[in-house]
């Protein structure tokens, strides 16, 4: 019942505030607010009440908070929900990022209301997904995800959003029909048809047909991967990121990638074992060329905002190595996998806390400047050293050194799949240092050398890099003085959004056992369930 | 005891921490307060080289040697000390040398963070609390060689800085999961009886991170960019940290590089190539603190070829001592640098008899870096050597030796001399003309261990230093060896003064060779090639994964079109084809006639209006594509349903 309402909570808030019309804007900002914030310490309680158990658990037992309701009884898909090491630390993960959000949202001033509204259904729709343990119930959530992020992006974005809005619907759609087809599929194979994922991954279907458990598990994995976002699925990421507004690049980059990843290990790992262990390799592979790829093209790129988009690629690449790596049986011991599928888990919750930070702080500019570009903005240490801090934190954060959450994740995922993958793992290391490159290379273009912010008086005009055939009107702006030196430094709301998140990444990065107390037993009983 | 080595590293990194988050409010206690607490940090690291406690906090978890652990053993408990004292000693000079309007907050603060991570470091007894610390000291580093982050390029050596020995730190994380695939534990000792392709793997790893921090050939580069640091931060890094860090992990791990045979024997050639190259390097600089620098690289190598030829004793003698004689010299350029504000060789001519005090320091440090018996350098190097075995990397040693005492003397024979008169000051900033009491005393002291520290080669107090580092056994050198060193410092000293004195022209042609420009190490570490994969694989992003999936869609959309036109034609020629039928059998036909054609007409029309509305508008075309969707769905699905049964 506690898990129900949790889920539900920010939905019904949502509705309060479109059926409840004559509430001034930023009273509805603080409905949203207090409603996420009674949504975390509702996780919190949960967090606290919550016994991970000895050794081995999650996923098939040690499941608390459960509830299992009929729905659709002819396909035995239900309304069954529950909480285990591997959900409750993204649950609390979406709780603590919607605040921020709307913490940071505090002063919209574009219809309020609906933007309100539309983040709290997405908050349902998010919880509800890592709360799902039945695929019907997941698909359901999951697509309603992509159905708010779609009316986010194109109603409050900027630039070419509705464009964008549109690729990231139909492509993230397409990728969840894939995902339909696969889920099924798996209806279809197991014994008992059901829908229900504790049962499936109990009793796992296809195990005795490889070409069907390929098909099926390619079907999943598409879809998964192109929520992830994987290589080569990934180009509708940074479209969709530049376009969209500050706390919907946050929300997007730290929760709704994660869906996809979760999805690897909830349904993916332990419901098709054999399959799993057959592909890992590919999985591997694909993850390894995900975390080059998105650094080196980050490397490349020339706005703040599609850099952040193209990390996210690198550090989801991370991921799937570490998962990868948990499926081949044969090459590591269980220990050594265990390790790296803890890293992966660990990566998802550090890789929401710093990309969120990362986008609300790039919103900053956005706020101040109506600009990504790298060359519009220099020496922003001077006039604004709190902003120049955070994203100095946030960046060391995201190039994965010690004392933050990432090391943990990258550390474990690197020392837990070189057995398993060595080559893979030793070209995935090369990642960190591109990482490392590139954010101290944007610090150094951003915060130093002459003070340069773009004027408020120039046209809103820069969104994705160069777009060439357009020097003429470059050449024009290039005429216009565009020099400014004064930027207000982050405000309080700004501060009090980010702040929090930094601190989280900082906490997680020097005592760890807070989240691995949970986390570990799940990861054992993951490992598990894919080595039968 | 093991709260006394946990508050080792808590109070310089809590303190430190404090000092960051309270900024430019900090400023006035922060010098103080540094000071203070690297004064307690003296006396902790005694009393834990006294005690050799453990202390371990959970931190990791599934396997063995995931903790945070901390262990004293003797070589840790010498190198506790030298970090403390050291970074005593410069806390002392950097209040004394930074301006009074500096941001000493945020200084003091990564100094001390600096230092914690330097002693987590020479703790780490297994292979996370290594990394953590391992790293956050190369990210501190950053932040101080940056501290000047306002003045041009100063933030990029810091970057550079970074980058570079964090290529390096690429091998610990290597050598993390070789460890743990070998031995099934991280803990850093187990990994001296590892064997197979694993202890390869962590040895290599170990190697390259090693050779990383301590700027070893071919990562010296970063060392040259990193003098674009304030003084203070020189003297720290370049002297008892941070290169100093890997020659201490080599020393540390000499029993994994011995049990594979190749690393030790590479390690000891890099040291030893290091030690010639850098050190003929060190010679053709005409600027004070590159010199200085290129010699740290250079020295550093001789510790490296000790980790390689097993001499533990000899290396760890070697890293204290130069530690002692660099941060003396490095004190001695910062100084003239904030006094006369250049650290140019040239217009450095006369410097020490400028300022006595401080310049007999320099000397001091200087003659024991050329191997001048019976100081330091010259006992501690000589302990190296008598470790090689092979006469190649013997002569190689004995050359480096040499090329130490020519730049050695380059810097003696300059600051020596009587001032010309035609020197060029505040080349670099404005200098103060002055050399504070407290700064003359810092160097004093540095030097008198610069000096006194050769004792380490005393037989007695080698055996002593032996027993300490559980390393009994270990040869020293004859007293022939000794004499031999000595005689060649000696000649290439004297040389070396004589030719700068009478022929300057030989140094000016140096300073304009290769050799200057560090032998274009620096290349080796551009990001040019990592920028243009990077520009390549984006152009390949946009153009063509992006396009083709929008070929896709695009595609996708016309399909859909074509299907509606074809829908459109064919569903109204058959309505008006029935219709027309049912006409004809009442009217005439020529009626007929024209009814088909008006309404094959009118149907081509809608089609057309249809299809343009279709392309205008993505909403109606979005429609049509789920039509396609449900198709191509549909069609999986039956494969599937195929398969499966």
């Amino acid at each position: 019942m506690l898990l129900t309402v949790v889920i539900f909570l920010p939905l019904l808030a949502a509705a309060v505030l479109l059926a409840v019309p004559g509430i001034p804007g930023r009273a509805a900002i603080g409905v949203w607010i207090a409603a996420s914030a009674v949504d975390l310490a509702l996780v919190g309680w949960m967090w606290w009440r919550f016994e991970p158990g000895e050794g081995a658990s999650g996923v098939v037992d040690g499941l608390a908070y459960e509830a299992d309701v009929q729905w659709i009884p002819t396909v035995d898909a239900g309304y069954h929900v529950g909480v285990d090491g591997l959900s409750l630390p993204l649950l609390a993960l979406t709780g603590v990022l919607f605040l921020a959000c709307a913490i940071y949202s505090l002063r919209e001033p574009d219809r309020p209301h609906t933007y309100a509204a539309l983040f709290l259904f997405l908050q349902t729709a998010c919880l509800g997904t890592f709360a799902s343990l039945d695929l019907i119930l997941f698909f359901v959530f999951f697509d309603l995800s992509i159905v708010g992020m779609y009316f986010v992006i194109a109603g409050w974005g900027h630039g070419n959003a509705r464009r964008s809005a549109l690729k990231f619907f139909l492509y993230t759609f397409i990728g969840s029909l894939a995902l339909l087809v696969g889920f099924i599929g798996l209806f279809l194979g197991s014994e008992e048809r059901t829908f229900d994922m504790v049962a499936l991954a109990a009793n796992p279907p296809l195990a005795d047909s490889p070409v069907a458990g390929g098909l099926v598990l390619l079907a999943i994995g598409l879809g998964l991967a192109v929520k992830t976002p994987l290589f080569p699925f990934h180009t509708w990421l940074p479209d969709a990121h530049t376009d969209a507004p500050a706390a919907g690049s946050a929300v997007l980059a730290g929760i709704l990638l994660k869906l996809g990843t979760y999805g690897f290990v909830r349904i993916a790992m332990p419901i098709l074992p054999d399959a799993w262990q057959r592909w890992a390799m590919v999985a591997v592979v694909v993850g390894v060329i995900s975390v080059l790829w998105g650094a080196f093209v980050a490397l490349a790129q020339t706005d703040v905002k599609r850099m952040i988009a193209y990390t996210s690629v690198n550090h989801m690449g991370y991921v799937l190595l570490g998962l990868g790596a948990a499926g081949l049986v044969a090459s590591a011991d269980e220990e050594a996998r265990t390790v790296a599928t803890v890293g992966a888990m660990y990566q998802m919750v550090s890789h929401g806390l710093l990309t969120g930070a990362l986008f609300l702080l790039s919103g900053v500019l956005w706020s101040r400047g109506h600009s990504y570009a790298f060359d519009r903005w220099g020496g922003l240490a001077r006039p604004a050293p709190v902003f120049a801090a955070c994203l100095a934190v946030a960046a060391f954060g995201s190039l994965g050194l010690p004392g933050f959450s990432g090391f943990i994740a990258e550390f474990q995922v690197f020392t837990g799949a070189l057995q398993a993958a060595p080559v893979g793992t030793v070209i995935a290391v090369v990642g960190i240092l591109i990482t490392a490159g590139l954010f101290l290379l944007a610090l150094q273009r951003l915060l130093t050398g002459d003070t340069v912010v773009p004027s408020e008086t120039e046209p809103d005009e820069t969104c994705g890099g160069p777009v060439p055939g357009r020097t003429d009107g470059g050449a024009a702006t290039a005429t216009l003085p565009r020099k400014a030196s004064r930027m207000a430094d982050l405000r309080g709301h700004e501060m009090a959004s980010i702040i929090p998140l930094l601190a989280l990444v900082l906490i997680l990065g020097l005592f760890p056992r807070l989240l691995l107390d949970v986390l570990e037993p799940a990861a054992m009983a993951a490992v598990e369930l894919v080595s039968r | 005891m093991s709260a006394v080595l946990g508050a080792l590293v808590l109070l310089p990194a809590l303190s430190g921490a404090a000092l960051l988050v309270a900024g430019r409010g900090a400023d006035r206690v922060a010098g103080p307060l540094a000071v203070a607490v690297t004064a307690a940090g003296v006396v902790v690291a005694a009393l834990v080289a006294g005690t050799r406690p453990l202390l371990s906090v959970p931190f990791l978890g599934i396997v063995e040697g995931g903790d945070l652990r901390l262990v004293v053993d003797g070589l840790s408990a010498v190198l506790v000390v030298l970090v403390a004292g050291i970074a005593l000693l410069v806390t002392v000079f950097a209040v004394a040398d930074l301006p009074a309007d500096a941001a000493r907050g945020r200084f003091f603060g990564y100094l001390l963070l600096f230092v914690a991570a330097m002693l987590a470091t020479v703790t780490a007894a297994t292979l996370p609390t290594l990394l953590l610390a391992w790293e956050v000291m190369g990210a501190t580093s950053y932040a101080l060689i940056g501290y000047h982050w306002d003045e041009p390029g100063k933030l990029a050596a810091g970057t550079r800085a970074f980058v570079t020995t964090r290529a390096g730190d690429l091998g610990l994380y290597v050598a993390a999961g070789a460890a743990l695939a070998a031995t099934g534990s991280l803990v850093l000792a187990d990994l001296d009886t590892a064997d197979g392709g694993w202890a390869d793997v962590a040895a290599a790893g170990v190697l390259v991170a090693a050779l990383g921090k301590s700027a070893q050939l071919p990562f010296s580069a970063w060392l040259s960019a990193a003098m674009q640091g304030p003084s203070p931060v020189s003297a720290l890094l370049h002297s008892a940290t941070m290169v100093a860090a890997g020659g201490y992990l080599l020393i540390r791990m000499q029993p994994l590089l011995a049990s594979t045979g190749w690393a030790a024997t590479a390690a000891a050639w890099a040291g030893a190539l290091t030690a010639l190259v850098l050190g003929a390097v060190a010679v053709a600089q005409s600027d004070l603190k590159q010199l200085l620098a290129a010699s740290t690289a250079a020295q550093i190598g001789f510790v490296v070829l000790a980790a390689g030829v097993g001499a533990t004793a000899g290396g760890t003698a070697q890293l204290v001592a130069h530690a002692a004689v660099k941060a003396g010299l490095f004190v001695a350029a910062g100084a003239w640098l904030t006094a006369l504000g250049t650290k140019n060789l040239a217009d450095l001519r006369g410097a020490a008899r400028r300022y006595p005090g401080i310049g007999a320091a320099a000397t001091v440090a200087a003659l024991a870096l050329a191997g001048v018996p019976p100081l330091s350098l010259w006992a501690t190097k000589d302990e190296v050597l008598a470790g090689v075995d092979r006469t190649a990397l013997h002569i190689v040693g004995l050359a480096a030796a040499a090329v130490s005492a020519v730049y050695a003397g380059r810097i003696l024979a300059v600051v020596l001399a009587r001032p010309a008169g035609d020197e060029a000051f505040d080349e670099e900033e404005p200098g103060t003309r002055r050399v504070p009491a407290l700064t003359t005393v810092v160097a004093g002291v540095l030097a008198v261990f610069a000096a006194g520290l050769g004792v380490l080669a005393l037989p007695a107090m080698a055996e002593e230093l032996k027993a300490v580092l559980d390393v009994e056994g270990e040869p020293s050198p004859g007293p022939g060896e000794l004499l031999l060193s000595g005689a060649l410092a000696l000649v290439a000293l004297g040389l070396t003064v004589a030719v700068v004195r009478t022929r300057p022209a030989v140094m000016e042609q140096l300073s304009r060779g290769p050799l200057a420009s560090w032998a274009g190490l620096g290349r080796l570490l551009s990001p040019r090639p990592a920028m243009a994969v990077g520009r390549a694989l984006a152009v390949v992003d946009d153009q063509l994964i992006d396009r083709a999936v929008m070929g896709v869609a695009l595609g996708a959309r016309r399909l859909a079109g074509m299907a509606s036109r074809a829908d459109d034609s064919v569903l109204d020629g058959a309505v008006s084809g029935v219709a027309a039928a049912t006409r004809r059998t009442a009217a005439g036909s020529a009626r007929i006639d024209t009814g088909v054609v008006d309404g094959a007409v009118r149907a081509t029309a809608r089609a057309f209006r249809r299809a343009g509305t279709a392309a205008r508008r993505p909403q109606t075309g979005l429609l049509h594509q789920y039509y396609a969707q449900a198709v191509v769905g549909l069609g999986f699905l039956l494969v599937l349903l195929l398969v499966v049964r």
